[in-house]
């Protein structure tokens, strides 16, 4: 979390609707552990990562999805047995969950 | 307000924790706590003031340990929430945000700022000590939190009893009116690494002084990593920077390692 609040302030000073999403939960082998943060702006624009470059472009998506919709904030599962809808997993094996909300706190 | 709280709590090292709803009802839900000064200061809530109060108990703990986790409780903070029948079960984050470890450097040689410099990759709070000022100056350790100019006896009488397994002392001068107090105040901390730069035959001719001084037990001899760091062959500082680094995750996660201190024989073949 550390590394992503300069760039959280900077984009809540320009008023844009910001995700963030961070690992929860780890099975088996993850490159990151839980409290791994990631912010997605309203433009898609990334600050921090929540694995190893793996499920990052999910997540963005995701993030924006979450956005529009108003949603208070989903479970995702990003893993190498993934049959959900996202083709993308972690190389390692693992699985990661994460919690993608509003940062409307 | 929140988020500014957790923000500001974080940039200044001081301990939070954050809750989150995860699943269950009022999902996205966050709380936080922060301790001052024997008080908690809570803003947010989960959702139900008996559910605030459990979590909240279960998070000081975490906290204090340094863990993140997530738990599960009934709506309204029952703790076993698998015997209840037609319940959603409400799944809590709880992100704690401890103060960084600490690291102090006794000594303000070459080997000091490549240490410095690897210590905050790694996210340490880095304090450098010498009694030298011409040696101990911000300029020379700009990446250091704080440079003090004393010696270790005082520094270490004052902040001894904040150290605990996370922390870590490297003590690299090969001064014994330096090492020797330095090690003896280090020894009587809980700090989690106690590692002292030298040869095999400085370390040989430090226990000497050490026995003099009366420091004996095999219990304390056995926490000083001397000489300091991995058997990785480092030449540089900057390498030998990495191989301290190395040996202190190591020793903290427990992992057998090839310690120089364990091996006998030149360090530098």
């Amino acid at each position: 979390m550390r590394e992503i609040l300069n760039d959280i302030d900077y984009w809540r000073s320009q008023n844009k609707r910001i995700a963030i999403a961070r690992v929860v939960d780890i099975e088996g082998s993850g490159p990151r552990d839980p409290g791994a943060a990631m912010a997605v702006n309203q433009d898609g624009e990334v600050s921090g990562s929540v694995s190893g470059g793996c499920v990052e472009g999910a997540v963005v998506a995701e993030a924006l999805e979450i956005l529009r919709n108003n949603s208070p904030g989903q479970l995702v599962k990003f893993g190498y047995s993934d049959d959900e809808a996202f083709a993308v997993g972690l190389t390692c094996g693992g699985v990661v969950h994460l919690f993608i909300q509003p940062l409307e706190w | 307000m929140i988020y500014q709280t957790l923000a500001e709590r974080i940039r200044t090292n001081k301990p939070v924790v954050l809750l989150t709803v995860i699943s269950g009802p009022n999902i996205g839900a966050t709380l936080l706590v922060s301790p001052k000064l024997g008080e908690l200061e809570k803003l947010g809530t989960l959702g139900d003031a008996e559910l605030d109060r459990v979590a909240m108990r279960d998070a000081l703990g975490e906290l204090e340990a340094g863990r993140t986790s997530v738990r599960n409780y009934g709506p309204t903070g029952q703790v076993t929430p698998e015997d209840l029948h037609d319940t959603p079960t409400v799944r809590v984050f709880i992100e704690s945000f401890s103060p960084p470890p600490q690291m102090i450097i006794f000594g303000a040689v070459d080997f000091t700022a490549a240490l410095a410099k690897v210590a905050k990759v790694l996210g340490y709070y880095v304090l450098v000590c010498d009694a030298r000022e011409v040696f101990a100056t911000k300029r020379r350790f700009p990446m250091a939190d704080e440079v003090l100019v004393t010696w270790p006896t005082p520094v270490l009488t004052a902040r001894g009893s904040d150290l605990g397994p996370r922390d870590a002392i490297c003590i690299l001068t090969h001064d014994p009116k330096f090492d020797v107090p330095a090690i003896q105040g280090a020894l009587a901390t809980n700090v989690g690494y106690i590692g002292v730069m030298g040869s095999r035959k400085t370390h040989a001719k430090r226990l000497e002084r050490l026995t003099e001084v009366g420091v004996t037990a095999t219990a304390d001899l056995d926490r000083l990593m001397s000489p300091i760091g991995l058997d990785i062959g480092s030449r540089t500082p900057e390498e030998t920077a990495i191989s301290i680094c190395a040996e202190i995750i190591g020793k903290r996660v427990g992992r057998a390692i090839p310690s120089l201190s364990q091996g006998s024989g030149p360090i530098h073949k």
